[in-house]
């Protein structure tokens, strides 16, 4: 391995030491490293494979682009694949592991691919596995599952916790180089609340990474200073490893805050990332500008890097690839690399100009070959021995560790064209300008293609003064301090080396070659979506930092468009990839989503009640005794209420409180039945049609006073049915003087069912229940237990002799208890939503599971609850020809010939003797209970022209199970049809 | 879509706190006349794919649970106005003061039933 670390120089602190492991190999670097610098400097070359021919690889980038150095950190549930090691600070104890090989790095079989290389191209996978269509579940999917994915997730939990921010400002800044700091500098200035966020660890860019002096001092000595008065001043808020991911409508963007992911054991405390939002008014884009590689032979071998990264290595990290390097350049970049390693110690043997010109520099002995291309790297997995050039005269071999690669460089235009505006590429500038559209995202220094440092702190400070009269201030001029340029930043492109002998490579993550792309448009894929997609340039973690202009110029280049006119692939958020721990934030485990519990929860707890998720809800869903089963305890639950008394859990239902002069007219414009003349202390069961003229929700309506009405809904459509009354008033009769409020989480309510449930209330109440005095649909406040305020209503849903109480949520656990202590002499016990189900289905109640959007009134056999006299929600449609058609499903029971044949809801329904089909469905049963007063399984179902077809024989044919049962067709009312015992 | 929603009541909000029910340009029609059928179908289920401005009708369920219109740009996502839905009903522009009061005297906030409401949306 030929790269090494300094004696001296760079931003790291030699006398600390940090310990880490590659694969298992122990070694150490320095506070101030990234994994990749310590990697260097330990001599790990070899970082990782390639996905498609497992070449040998290394970084190419010092940065967020970097496509080959990916690998897996941590261990155990913290373990995280595919994490960039230019990207990764240095922690001590970290554990990292290469990725895409097997079984090891140095010998890795998948390397077999490359020999078989022809077999891979653009396209391989749309040719090969197509046919024959038997190969692909057996013998394509898991190969290709098996190659496939960079890197492993771990099957254990995340221990670590993640949460989700909001931050508001005037001015983000984007990027805290030259042009990032002084735009903070001057938005601050002017009075404007700043954000500044830089994905590094240390703010300062390529301050930090390039020997430029501003105010005759070392660049990163002058961030350090501007830093520091940044950070004292109050409206300055700087946020370092924050990463600003998307950029979203109203100038809100994404940001992922690494907080914790330098550290080997977090405090459980903090979280370990933070996704933010950010709301800001203007935004300076202070992104800076990604170099390109040069598409060459053998452009990927380990050695070979970008030659901006070549310095941030040596002047940041104080580490080299090799002792020796060339330089391969378009740009005048490649000069500046020369320069600085040379500097270093490092041995620059050359530097070949892909230009006829070279520039006016001092090479200081450097030789510069003009005209000339690199043409193949002789080099593998131990690192380069040399490269082989091309200046017309054949091909030249040069002895070389190292080779830096300029192409000139590409704005980092993400966030401006997020949200759909297009860059557009610059003839003279030879890169893709970020758009204007968005006047609150201001592109600021080398985003905005300004290359030279004294007009990237100029260029800063104006867009700042910009960003903060775009968000209102007043804007304060800032003096901009003198910068000692470096060389100028000329440029030309070159986008492929077509004399190349060994693999030119455009996207090095995807092994996609500039061989690959002119095939994609003889192919037809000659649009830059489709070849995309054909070749998989641009796709996977980096989507194509690096590669995408380059393979756009061939694209270019083979089709004889113009750049313009190819035009780039759509830019999307993230800008990085973002973990989904971030994502998740909190929602994760039991947070997963909020859980509703009833007042009356821990009565039913304490009576051992199993309970069953219904939406958010915890419901009582049986109370078993002695181990019994569900059947059992709902059996014995429902035998028990209708022969004693028993209380159920009804809390849950929606509760609507309705107050107002015009509350009788509003509430009778809500039901389809009248409701204008109820009388004060009643109760009456509602229905609400939906516009079109379909069953929405039910539920019982009392009139407390005169101007006061308490409404229930069905559980499961409580909220619903609260928005669609706030929008019947609020949007359709705002004339009327009705005011309204959900009331369900104030009420415990119970319902006490059975013949003996008025001798049990009779104990607690303080009114007179006798049936004359409070008879079937009674409605009164009242008070319980002496001083409870309360409601009861003589309601029921079971059937029998019932009311429903209603106490404040408060009051709720302890007078279930008081009626259970009352109702002991009488036999009371608890039911719960099985029995409640069983008891609704004997008498033939509908619930959601009847009304499920899909039905009429007249299909429940409700059809006389529509009144003709008065105008309500869905009359006029409720009238309509397809629903009121005689052939539609109607309402109907079914019984099975043997009672012990238990059938689910969703079976079809088919006449004996069809063999079931679309064409002879007759309809499907909605609900399904075993009735403990039949001994049977009975159902309720929707059946076509099902009223007149009581006692005829039907098939329930479940095709799931393979199940068909013979059952007969009945009134859906099982049990005391003549309605007498809630009478009583 | 637009992200901030600027509630005339709560202020400028995101727009997860907000449900969408649709199209807000259309009137309910009345009970009475030889083509009420028709303007009904039209109401109920005629929609245009809009591209460029739309007005919606937009509940603030995650706030003071107030219907408002919203006229946005499903191009652009420029937000044009938001007004309650209360003083904008379509065919009757202009709010009399009998229905100002009405819109007033409604709840503002409503704790206990946002839950409810959010709780249950799935
Ligand atoms: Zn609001």
């Amino acid at each position: 391995m030929t790269s090494f670390r300094f004696d001296t120089g760079g931003l790291i602190d030699r006398s600390s030491v940090i310990d880490f492991s590659f694969d298992g190999k122990k070694m150490q670097g320095h506070s101030g490293d990234t994994l990749a610098s310590a990697l260097l400097a330990n001599g790990q070359l070899l970082m990782g494979r390639s996905f498609k021919y497992h070449r040998p690889r290394s970084v190419i980038t010092a940065g967020a682009a970097e496509p080959n150095a990916l690998m897996e950190i941590g261990e155990g549930g913290r373990l995280e694949p595919n994490t960039r090691a230019t990207m990764q600070e240095l922690y001590d104890g970290l554990v990292a592991k290469s990725q895409n090989r097997w079984p090891t790095l140095e010998r890795d079989f998948g390397a077999i691919n490359s020999i078989a290389s022809s077999f891979f191209v653009a396209g391989f996978y749309y040719k090969t596995f197509m046919w024959p269509k038997r190969f692909w579940e057996a013998i394509y999917e898991p190969i290709i599952r098996r190659a496939a994915g960079l890197g492993h997730l771990s099957h254990e939990n995340d221990p670590d916790r993640y949460e989700k921010a909001y931050a508001h400002c005037d001015v983000l800044v984007v990027g805290s180089g030259p042009a990032g700091l002084m735009a903070a500098m001057a938005a601050a200035r002017s009075g404007a609340s700043v954000i500044m966020a830089d994905e590094h660890a240390t703010c300062g860019g390529s301050l930090l990474r390039e020997r430029e002096e501003i105010a005759s001092q070392p660049g990163h000595e002058w961030a350090a200073e501007t830093l520091a008065q940044l950070a004292g001043m109050d409206n300055v808020t700087i946020m370092a490893r924050t990463t600003v991911i998307g950029a979203y409508d109203q100038c809100v963007f994404g940001a992922l805050e690494r907080v914790q992911k330098h550290t080997a054991l977090p405090d459980h405390d903090v979280p370990v990332e933070k996704l933010w939002r950010i709301m800001a008014k203007a935004c300076v884009m202070a992104t800076g500008a990604e170099e390109r590689p040069i598409v060459f032979g053998g452009n990927d071998r380990p050695g070979v890097m970008t030659a901006s990264a070549m310095r941030a290595y040596a002047n940041q990290f104080g580490v080299a690839a090799g002792r020796t390097a060339c330089v391969f350049t378009s740009s005048d970049s490649g000069y500046r690399t020369a320069l600085d390693m040379r500097s270093c110690g490092v041995h620059v043997e050359a530097i070949i100009d892909a230009r006829a010109n070279a520039p006016d520099i001092e090479t200081h002995g450097v030789p510069v070959l003009t005209g000339a291309v690199v043409t193949n790297v002789d080099g593998g997995k131990h690192g380069m021995k040399g490269i082989e050039i091309d200046r017309g005269r054949g091909h030249e071999n040069i002895p070389c560790q190292s080779l830096a690669m300029s192409g000139g460089w590409s704005p980092v235009v993400h966030l401006a064209c997020q949200r759909g505006a297009r860059p557009s590429w610059d003839e003279d500038l030879h890169c893709f300008m970020p758009p204007q559209s968005d006047p609150a995202i201001i592109a600021s220094g080398s985003a905005n293609a300004i290359w030279s440092l004294t007009g990237c702190l100029t260029d800063g400070a104006r867009r700042g003064e910009q960003a903060a009269r775009q968000a209102g201030c007043r804007t304060m001029k800032t003096p901009v301090p003198k910068a000692r340029d470096e060389a100028s930043h000329g440029s030309e492109a070159v986008w492929w080396v077509k004399q190349s002998t060994g693999k030119p490579f455009v996207d090095y993550q995807n092994d996609v070659t500039a061989r690959d792309l002119p095939l994609a448009a003889r192919e037809g894929y000659d649009h830059i979506e489709l070849a995309k997609r054909y070749t998989t340039s641009g796709m996977a973690t980096d989507q194509g930092k690096l590669g995408n202009v380059n393979a756009i110029g061939i694209l270019a280049d083979a089709t004889g468009k113009g750049i313009e006119e190819i035009g780039t692939t759509t830019f999307r958020p993230f800008y990085t990839p973002v973990s989904f721990g971030a994502l998740g934030g909190q929602h994760v485990g039991e947070h997963f989503r909020p859980v509703r519990m009833s007042p009356l929860h821990n009565w039913a707890a304490d009576l051992g009640a199993e309970f069953v998720e219904t939406g958010l809800w915890y419901r009582s869903s049986w109370f078993p005794e002695k181990g019994d089963d569900w059947l059992a305890a709902m059996t014995r639950e429902v035998l028990n209420t209708r022969a004693n008394v028993g209380i159920c859990d009804v809390s849950t239902l929606g509760k609507i409180e309705i107050k107002g002069s015009d509350a009788t007219e509003f509430i009778n414009r809500l039901y389809s039945n009248a409701f204008a003349m109820l009388p004060v202390g009643k109760a009456r069961y509602g229905l609400m049609l939906r516009e079109d003229g379909f069953v929405g929700d039910d539920g019982t309506t009392s009139r407390l006073s005169e101007n006061h009405y308490f409404m229930t809904t069905t559980t499961g459509h409580a909220a619903e049915s609260m928005r669609d009354i706030e929008f019947a008033h609020q949007a359709l009769w705002p004339e009327l003087d009705v005011q309204y409020a959900s009331v369900s989480d104030q009420w415990a309510q119970m319902a006490i069912a059975g013949p003996r449930a008025r001798d049990v209330l009779a104990k607690i109440v303080d009114i007179d229940i006798s049936n004359e005095a409070f008879g079937f649909l009674a409605a009164r406040q009242i008070k319980v237990l002496g001083s409870i305020p309360a409601m009861l209503f003589r309601i029921s849903f079971s059937g029998e002799l019932a009311y429903e109480l209603a106490v404040p949520a408060g009051h709720g656990e302890a007078v279930a208890n008081a009626i259970m202590h009352a109702g002991e002499p009488f036999g009371i016990g608890p039911y719960g939503l099985e029995a409640l189900s069983a008891m609704r289905i004997e008498k033939g109640f509908v619930t959601h599971n009847e009304i499920n959007g899909r039905v009429t009134a007249g299909d429940v056999g409700l059809g006389k609850m529509l009144s003709k006299k008065k105008d309500y929600i869905g009359r006029m449609m409720s009238e309509r020809e397809g629903l009121v058609d005689a052939d539609r499903e109607q309402l109907v029971g079914v019984r099975p010939l043997n009672p012990d044949l238990r059938f689910r809801a969703g079976c079809h329904l088919v006449n004996p003797g069809d063999v079931a089909s679309l064409e002879t469905d007759q309809g499907y049963v909605s609900s399904v209970a075993f009735s403990p007063m039949l001994e049977s399984w009975v159902g309720l179902a929707m059946l076509k022209r099902g009223r007149e077809r009581h006692g005829d024989k039907i098939v329930l044919w479940d095709g799931l199970r393979e199940v068909q049962i013979e059952a007969e067709v009945c009134d859906p009312v099982f049990y005391d049809p003549a309605q007498e015992k809630a009478h009583g | 879509m637009a992200y901030l929603i600027n509630c005339p009541h709560c202020g400028q909000r995101t727009t997860d706190e907000f449900y969408i029910k649709g199209d807000a340009s259309k009137q309910r029609p009345g009970t009475i006349g030889d083509d009420t059928m028709n303007q009904w179908h039209d109401y109920v289920h005629i929609r245009d794919n809009v591209r460029g401005r739309t007005a919606e009708h937009w509940h603030h369920t995650g706030g003071c649970r107030q219907w408002l219109v919203v006229e946005r740009d499903t191009v652009s996502h420029e937000v044009y106005a938001v007004a309650p839905a209360s003083s904008r009903t379509p065919g009757k522009t202009s709010a009399t003061p009998a229905r100002k009061s009405a819109a007033r005297k409604t709840p503002a906030r409503n704790t206990t039933s946002r839950k409810t409401a959010r709780g249950e949306k799935k």
